[in-house]
């Protein structure tokens, strides 16, 4: 019997859904417009991309979904948990208060219940001072009734989590096990504002992941799937439904992810840039062994500094729906803003009255969609500066996302693509694999499951060698919580940074273990939380 | 006397960075400090030299340790007071006032913060005019005034105080007190009078700071070029334009030392700047030509924002302006040469002032 499996990511402007066999095949794909309410446009999708297929809903197996749900929750500010913040770290931090780099409106619906506790430890592990449990209790008791979800942040716990954990077994036993926990240790590395804000705002979309997964597994199930079921995380790998409720923060920019692990898998291209074009940005981000290139600096979350792993990227406002502007003197402007999903009405080419960037590749005879004649009248001239400056945008932005000179190999995915050319500057080929359009969705639904740990070790205890050893053992038992297969695992990252002006040879190791998900499937059940 | 608020500290904290040449630590815990201690305490009062009596005791205060702590466990504020009041006792004296010993970084933030919550003014001037890595590296030295007695405190509410036969002890017993006391601590140092003050401070350096930060804001919002404004308030001068290609990085004795190399953009083209920085830049070499070289300040901009590139910041493919600022004349003396011209960290170079060598690069002499 085969078993398939269906793919879906949710983009800014479209939803895309593959339906993959066991040999990740692609049997239907399907694209529509991304709707107001995410939700819906998931479930038109996915029932699109099986009645295309015409594959029995028995065998859909696996169900893989890259959702955009918590990322808008938390950039309209809409749908947020009431959270308590809770920082242990007293007498230090004190100058610092939780969220005061913070965005203001958002400051204003999350920092409600703020609340700074003696504890915490030193960098070399040492106890700052013992762990106020009074006070914790003081707190679980305030705040009872009043929050659904605790953020839980305590100085240096990538050194030590020992005071995080005894206050969430106190908050639990308080609270009981519905209030929802976030604990910075599992979440970010040093560097405590940005860990603290990451937590927080983990902490902030408990809910909204709840109710995307408890949806997702509905709407399978109303379809008549019983399938196992798995969210896309920003490493590119996947994780279960449980993982995904207590982690929601990490769903965040799978979506270009899931187009970094597609293009891989379409090109056999481990190491490469990938160039993601929408309908109005373009995101560029590189393959490093078949997995995106972690962001080594701060990133912003809905205006808070967060320090958890993202992928490296950048994005630069082009896409297939830019909007050009002509002016009299025969000048242009290119963006930044774009019609976004509107382009099959606003587009000329589509008989619409805005000139896009779309329009610019038909009317210069370099892609074939639409009606050619409307865009027949333009002056070639320009078309043609304007076409350069659309290629330079996107040459310098490779080019940024370089670590050297050397040329690389670039791949290019996402439904505008047909935007660019064969030869790009910088590049030492230009690779436009098929099924190119759906490439997220393909990422979303061939990934892996993995379990990722970064802490700060003192080397001194057991030496670099065995030391490494317990953290690839670490990784690979995550690896396994999340559902990978405990035969099949490998170590697709590891790094050691030795941190400056310590000592005890205090060491930041970061190690990633993926494999593939276990194949036992039982029949006739979908995960159901 | 004036006062200043939050947008105050936020330009403040972009003219810090840029100060700081690359190194200096990053402003920003030192920039929320600052912001939290004016919401809490009230706006802070900056004055000029002019404004403090000969007799008065004025502290610098900051930050010693490494930064990786500092990020992690961050300060609670009452450190630095803490430090003031065992000094106050020692001296027997009350302080009049505060600044900050350097003007790069995060350590021209800290007295700010410190300031605001004890309702001290701060004194525009510090004793650097840009930053350095080593305590010894300030005007006051130059001039004789000693380090010590200096009190480091931790948040826990340890004091030490520091009574040292010269500063090179003062660095090596502090350095060995800020571990055990977890990694990072705040300092009282070089207490001085107003007369010290007057006769070896940089003057005016927060509101150079301030107006540079806020040349560089008011640029973006108007789409003028951010570049232009900040070398007119430096009196610096452009020094090249380019992409950067590649970097060397590697770290030595706790300095992350290492070398960028940048190709030219546009008038630049065919030309290569290389830089050599140990935390801060301290040489910049045209096509095998020195163009700038410490004391004198060496600054990358990004050329699109003006906002300064941190050493840690230098990525292949960043698209940058280098700039060069005449540093204060105090460090153009030999002592000032000695203490921190390219001889003293380790770089085979003859120090020749700024403005010589683009008259001699532009052929005028």
């Amino acid at each position: 019997m085969t078993i398939y499996r269906i793919g879906i990511d949710v983009g800014g402007t479209n939803t895309d859904a593959v339906l993959l066999d066991d040999n990740y095949n692609v049997i239907s794909e399907t694209k529509s417009p991304t709707t107001e309410d995410v939700s819906v446009g998931i479930y038109r999708a996915m029932r699109e991309v099986i009645e295309r297929s015409g594959v029995s809903r028995n065998d859909v197996k696996y169900a893989m979904l890259g959702t955009t749900h918590c990322t808008n929750a938390i950039v309209e500010r809409k749908r947020l948990n009431n959270v308590a913040v809770v920082r242990i770290g007293a007498p230090a931090t004190l100058a610092v208060k939780p969220l005061i780099g913070v965005p203001d409106d958002l400051r204003e619906v999350l920092g409600k219940h703020v609340y700074i506790v003696r504890g915490g430890h030193e960098f070399d592990g040492r106890q700052l001072v013992e762990l106020d449990e009074a006070h914790l209790y003081e707190i679980a008791n305030a705040v009872k009734g009043k929050v659904d979800s605790i953020a839980i942040t305590s100085v240096f716990s990538p050194v030590s989590d020992k005071h995080e954990k005894r206050a969430a077994e106190i908050f639990h036993e308080v609270l009981g096990e519905k209030t929802a926990l976030s604990l910075s240790s599992e979440i970010g590395s040093v560097g405590l504002l940005e860990r603290e804000n990451a937590t927080i705002l983990n902490a902030s979309v408990v809910n909204v992941a709840k109710s995307t997964a408890d949806g997702f597994v509905n709407a399978l199930k109303e379809e008549g799937i019983y399938a196992k079921v798995f969210f896309g995380q920003n490493d590119g790998t996947l994780m279960s439904v449980e993982y995904a409720k207590r982690y929601p923060i990490l769903t965040i920019a799978c979506g270009p992810t899931n187009s970094l692990r597609g293009a891989s898998f379409l090109t056999g291209k481990t190491d490469a840039l990938v160039v993601d074009v929408g309908g109005t940005t373009t995101d560029i981000g590189v393959l490093i062994n078949s997995f995106p290139r972690e962001s080594s600096l701060a990133v912003e979350i809905g205006g808070a500094r967060t320090n958890f792993r993202m992928p490296d990227l950048v994005s630069i406002g082009l896409g297939g729906g830019t909007i050009i502007r002509l002016k009299d003197d025969g000048e242009f402007t290119v963006g930044p803003d774009s019609v976004g999903y509107k382009l099959p009405e606003k587009a000329l080419v589509f008989g619409g009255d805005t000139l896009t960037t779309t329009d610019v590749v038909v009317a210069l005879g370099i892609a074939e969609i639409g009606d050619k004649e409307k865009v027949a009248h333009l002056d070639q001239e320009v078309l043609e500066k304007i076409y350069a400056k659309i290629v330079e945008s996107v040459e310098v932005a490779i080019d940024k996302m370089k670590t050297s000179a050397e040329p690389v190999p670039v791949i290019l995915v996402g439904g505008g693509s047909i935007l660019l050319p064969d030869k790009l500057e910088g590049a030492s080929s230009v690779l436009k694999p098929e099924n190119f359009g759906v490439a997220n969705a393909i990422g979303s639904a061939i990934a892996q499951v993995s379990g990722q740990i970064e802490r700060v070790f003192s080397l001194d205890e057991l030496g670099r060698e065995k030391t490494l050893e317990l953290a690839k053992n670490i990784a690979k038992e995550e690896a396994v919580n999340a559902g990978a297969d405990p035969d099949d695992i490998t170590i697709v990252d590891l790094e050691d940074v030795p941190l400056a002006y310590l000592p005890g040879n205090a060491t930041r190791i970061r190690v990633k273990a993926a494999g593939s998900l276990v194949r036992k499937v039982e029949e006739g059940v979908t995960e159901i939380s | 006397m004036r006062l200043l608020g939050k947008q105050e500290i936020e330009d403040i904290s972009v003219g810090a960075a840029l100060l700081g040449t690359g190194g200096g630590g990053d402003p920003y815990i030192g920039k929320l400090m600052a912001l939290q201690a004016i919401e809490e305490f009230g706006p802070i009062k900056l004055i000029s030299v002019d404004e403090v009596q000969d007799d008065a005791l004025v502290v610098p205060s900051g930050m010693m340790g490494a930064p990786t702590v500092m990020v992690e466990k961050t300060p609670n504020g009452e450190e630095a007071i803490g430090a003031f009041k065992s000094l106050e006792k020692y001296l027997g004296k009350e302080i009049f006032a505060t600044m900050p010993i350097e003007a790069g970084g995060i350590n021209s933030l800290l007295p700010l913060a410190l300031a605001a919550r004890l309702g001290l003014p701060v004194v525009d001037v510090d004793g650097m005019g840009r930053a350095f890595p080593e305590l010894q590296m300030v005007t006051f030295y130059l001039d004789g005034i000693s380090a010590t007695p200096m009190v480091i405190a931790d948040e826990k509410g340890n004091t030490s105080l520091l009574n040292t036969i010269d500063n090179h002890w003062a660095e090596r017993i502090a350095r060995n007190a800020t571990i055990q006391k977890g990694g990072s601590v705040m300092m009282a140092i070089y207490p001085m009078t107003g007369k010290n003050l007057k006769d070896s401070g940089i003057r005016d350096i927060l509101q150079l700071e301030e107006e540079i930060g806020r040349s560089i804001r008011v640029a973006k919002n108007n789409n003028h070029d951010p570049i232009e404004k900040v070398l007119e308030l430096t009196g610096g001068y452009e020094l090249f334009n380019g992409k950067v290609m590649d970097i060397d990085r590697k770290t030595e004795t706790g300095f992350a030392r290492g070398a960028a190399r940048i190709e030219g953009l546009a008038e630049y083209q065919n030309e290569t700047m290389e830089l050599k920085f140990q935390n801060e830049h301290l040489l910049a070499v045209k096509d095998g030509k020195v163009a700038c070289v410490t004391p004198d300040l060496i600054a990358v901009l990004d050329a699109e924002t003006g906002l300064p590139i941190t050493t840690e910041g230098l990525r292949y493919g960043a698209r940058c302006v280098v700039i060069g600022i005449p540093c204060h004349p105090k460090w153009r003396t030999a002592k000032g040469i000695e203490t921190c011209g390219p001889g003293y960290f380790g770089y085979d170079v003859e120090y020749t002032p700024l403005e010589q060598l683009v008259a001699e690069a532009k052929g005028v002499l």
